[in-house]
């Protein structure tokens, strides 16, 4: 079988890929908490659960945000293919 | 080629933004592509929207009804929505931030009615991006002065101006990246979902489109407008 230099790097991309999309767990993590904490706090006072939830779901749309950058290296990585020629 | 407007009728993975006629300007080559058409479609339907509801209004009635009812919900529920963040400042940027709101929401969701969102293109982001730091920007030298604006890039000490320089440019790269990454997530997956399940994938997808494109683009549609909400509030009243 013949592997050319350009396979080789389709290659290693889609694994980059794939190793790049780990960067998921992160958000994972930190909109769990986030949750868990607003969960919490209307616990202790529901006639607050509007503020609560929409500070919340702010601080969850900047914490996934490194997660979304893992997302876009692994779309550039398959889609666009910058390395190979 | 006009197949390709149409995200989810064919049986191919087609996620990608196709170009349709091609001009040159200064030498480059630049192209007309469905991110255009998709915008063009978006804009018909909210100034015809816009010049119904402006109508409608004009002659109001005392006791609202049907359509107008609609308009006083929608501007009502945004103006508040401007209001609980900016306070007194709200007045000037009401009319841009529910704009705005408005744009993005529409092609945010647009992806229910068999458009590629327009919000999945990185030129459409980047822009609602660059005007963001724009007003932020406008905004800082306008109420802090330039002798304000120093003072805050030279915030502990003058040694750190380069990485404060950094961190507001980081702004407008971060707002639009993440609304753009969140609205192409759901178009890949989606376009996934029709493209290799086939016939499999007729009904069901549904509940994947509400995900996706109803409540993911309503949330990054409120978490953008509050972000630039929040950046300008920060840039007028400052200390």
């Amino acid at each position: 079988m013949n592997i050319s230099g350009n396979d080789l790097i389709l290659a290693c991309s889609a694994i980059g890929a794939g190793l790049a999309v780990i960067a998921g767990i992160g958000p994972g993590v930190g909109q769990g908490i986030a949750a868990g904490y607003a969960a919490n706090a209307v616990g202790r006072n529901p006639g607050a659960k509007s503020d609560i939830t929409s500070t919340m779901l702010l601080g969850q749309a900047v914490a996934e945000t490194t997660g979304l950058y893992g997302l876009l290296v692994a779309i550039l990585l398959l889609f666009v293919k910058p390395l190979t020629w | 080629m006009n197949n390709a407007i149409l995200m989810a009728s064919g049986a191919d993975i087609d996620i990608m933004v196709h170009g349709l006629i091609s001009y040159n300007v200064f030498g480059q080559t630049c192209w007309i592509t469905t991110t255009h058409v998709c915008l063009l479609i978006l804009m018909i339907v909210l100034i015809g929207f816009f010049i119904l509801a402006n109508r409608k209004i004009k002659k109001a009635s005392e006791v609202p009804d049907g359509f107008q009812n609609v308009i006083e919900l929608i501007v009502e529920m945004l103006d508040n929505m401007v209001k609980g963040v900016m306070g007194a400042n709200s007045v000037k940027f009401a009319n841009y931030i529910s704009t705005v709101f408005i744009f993005i929401l529409m092609s945010n969701i647009s992806g229910v009615l068999g458009l590629r969102p327009p919000t999945a293109d990185y030129g459409v982001t980047f822009a609602l991006g660059v005007m963001t730091f724009c007003l932020i920007q406008f905004n800082k030298f306008k109420y802090q002065h330039i002798s304000g604006v120093l003072k805050g890039l030279c915030d502990p000490w003058p040694i750190w101006a380069p990485i404060n320089i950094i961190s507001d440019i980081a702004v407008p790269i971060s707002l639009s990246l993440r609304l753009f990454a969140n609205i192409l997530s759901g178009t890949i997956i989606m376009a996934l979902v029709y493209g290799l399940l086939g016939w499999i994938a007729t009904f069901w997808p549904s509940v994947l489109h509400v995900y996706f494109d109803l409540f993911s683009g309503a949330i990054q549609t409120y978490v953008f407008c509050m972000l630039t909400m929040t950046y300008i509030n920060q840039a007028i009243d400052s200390e």
